[in-house]
């Protein structure tokens, strides 16, 4: 399949331009405050950070959505089931078995995480394998060896950290006029900075947002959803998994918008603009629609 | 100074598409010694197999005959289809060895015996999904070899088509057992 080898490339292009751009915004903006408080420090600093979360992004692209949901790792004792239909899809998709993570939450989802085949992850949420009947889960698991193949596991990795960042910052501005109101002898001093961290949060959440939306397109999940079939030979699995899914009403414990896009379905149901903002899944009776249409 | 261009671009032309048939032909390769490593798996289990059932049902004899020469057969076969029909038949012995493990439930309710049943469905689903592998590489070579322009060049430095295992939509469901 070309289109599979054209995807990787396209993925890998896109990865580093992310990256990129995040890196110049980052410096952009300390160079920005360096000339507004004149210290050339917050410059130095700028440039560190955004080194610093360049590499983390990339190097610990499995580590750190595995580390934000609190999954721990599956072995072949725990649950040789699940643990042998990723083996198996594995081999089927030629790629080396990925770990194994179950992450402590009701509601069934699931995505996989890393760099590349060889530090690649998968994620199931305990709700899946606990709903879901032994088919539904191979396509879905399939589902997510594809984007492992396809190398669309890497960028929406990388985006997991990068908004992860934003979500940081908005923390911080948050708590900075928090307590720039209470302490009255700093107010001057501090005000100045939190309204500009304030401004450039609500211009930087949206922009980042349409540059994920850019890098992660819809078209991957159509894409990962016609590359398992191919793997499971049998879509009713994954269709009737993905009904599942959008059908159950179970919320996340934990609530964290950078991971959206990596979930094999929306977990946010809800309608929040912050949580949306960061959606790049298309709607599932669009994908269902499509998953019908394949034929073998 | 036209045609200098053209031999340019003709061996420019003619070491893309070479590479590109080398990188998927060896990728087809790769993918049938994936598919050897876990024949060689249910091999080493199978004698493991034969002891364990010996145990508890020493008269069944021609089962046990036809299972140990149904895996030599395999072994020693050459040749894609010959190797092929005789995985399969050696697939089909195994399973008879199953059903006759239904008429003594000591042996089924050995733990070393449910244990290898339990590997040697593993295997089996493992083999099967390395072969599905072996096929999606060997369809991207033969598309290639078939399609043009690449059939040029694979004429030239005679490439061939590989052949593809059957895989049965009835394989894909659970074994069932049947005399």
């Amino acid at each position: 399949m070309p289109s599979v080898y054209e995807n990787i490339r396209t993925n890998q292009r896109k990865t580093i331009f992310l990256i990129s751009t995040f890196f110049c915004f980052i410096v952009l903006l300390g160079w920005f405050l360096a000339q507004v408080f004149g210290n050339s420090q917050i410059l130095y600093f700028a440039i560190f950070f955004a080194l610093f979360q360049s590499f983390l992004s990339y190097w610990y692209s499995d580590k750190i959505p595995v580390f934000l949901v609190g999954a721990k790792e599956l072995s072949k004792k725990d649950n040789p089931r699940i643990y042998r239909l990723v083996e198996n899809l594995a081999i089927s998709a030629g790629i080396q078995t990925p770990k194994i993570f179950i992450a402590p939450e009701r509601q069934p989802n699931a995505f996989a995480a890393g760099r590349d085949e060889k530090h690649s992850v998968i994620v199931l949420n305990q709700g899946l394998i606990d709903l879901l009947d032994e088919k539904e889960i191979e396509g879905v698991i399939a589902h997510e060896i594809s984007h492992i193949k396809n190398r669309d596991v890497l960028i929406a990795s990388v985006a997991v950290v990068l908004v992860s960042f934003v979500a940081i910052l908005s923390n911080f501005v948050l708590r900075l006029s928090f307590f720039g109101g209470t302490r009255r002898d700093s107010r001057e001093r501090e005000n100045p900075l939190g309204l500009i961290l304030f401004f450039i949060v609500i211009v930087l959440a949206p922009l980042i947002a349409q540059l994920i939306q850019f890098a992660i397109s819809r078209k991957r999940e159509f894409l990962a959803d016609s590359s398992a079939v191919l793997l499971t030979r049998y879509s009713q699995g994954l269709i009737s998994a993905l009904e599942k899914i959008s059908q159950n009403r179970i919320p996340l414990k934990n609530q964290n918008p950078a991971l959206a896009s990596l979930y094999i379905c929306n977990p946010f149901k809800e309608k929040n603009w912050f949580f949306n903002l960061f959606s790049t899944h298309p709607p599932i009776e669009k994908r269902i629609e499509e998953l019908k249409k394949v034929s073998f | 100074m036209m045609i200098l261009w053209f031999l340019i671009f003709l061996i420019g032309a003619t070491i893309y598409f070479y590479n590109k048939l080398v990188s998927l032909k060896n990728q087809a390769l790769e993918a049938f010694s994936d598919v050897d490593v876990q024949l060689k798996r249910r091999y080493n289990l199978i004698p493991n197999l034969v002891e364990t059932v010996k145990a508890y049902a020493s008269h069944e004899k021609e089962v046990f005959e036809k299972v140990t020469e149904a895996r030599s057969r395999a072994m020693s076969a050459q040749g894609f289809k010959e190797r092929e029909e005789a995985e399969n038949f050696l697939s089909q012995s195994l399973k008879s060895i199953f059903a006759l493990a239904e008429n003594y439930p000591q042996l089924r309710a050995s733990e070393n015996f449910q244990k290898l049943q339990d590997e040697l469905t593993d295997t089996e689903d493992k083999i099967q999904a390395a072969r599905r592998f072996y096929n999606s590489c060997v369809r991207d070579l033969n598309i290639a070899i078939e399609s043009f322009p690449t059939n040029i060049f694979a004429k030239i430095f005679n490439f061939q088509k590989m052949e593809l295992f059957s895989i049965s939509p009835q394989e894909r469901e659970s074994p069932k057992l049947n005399f």
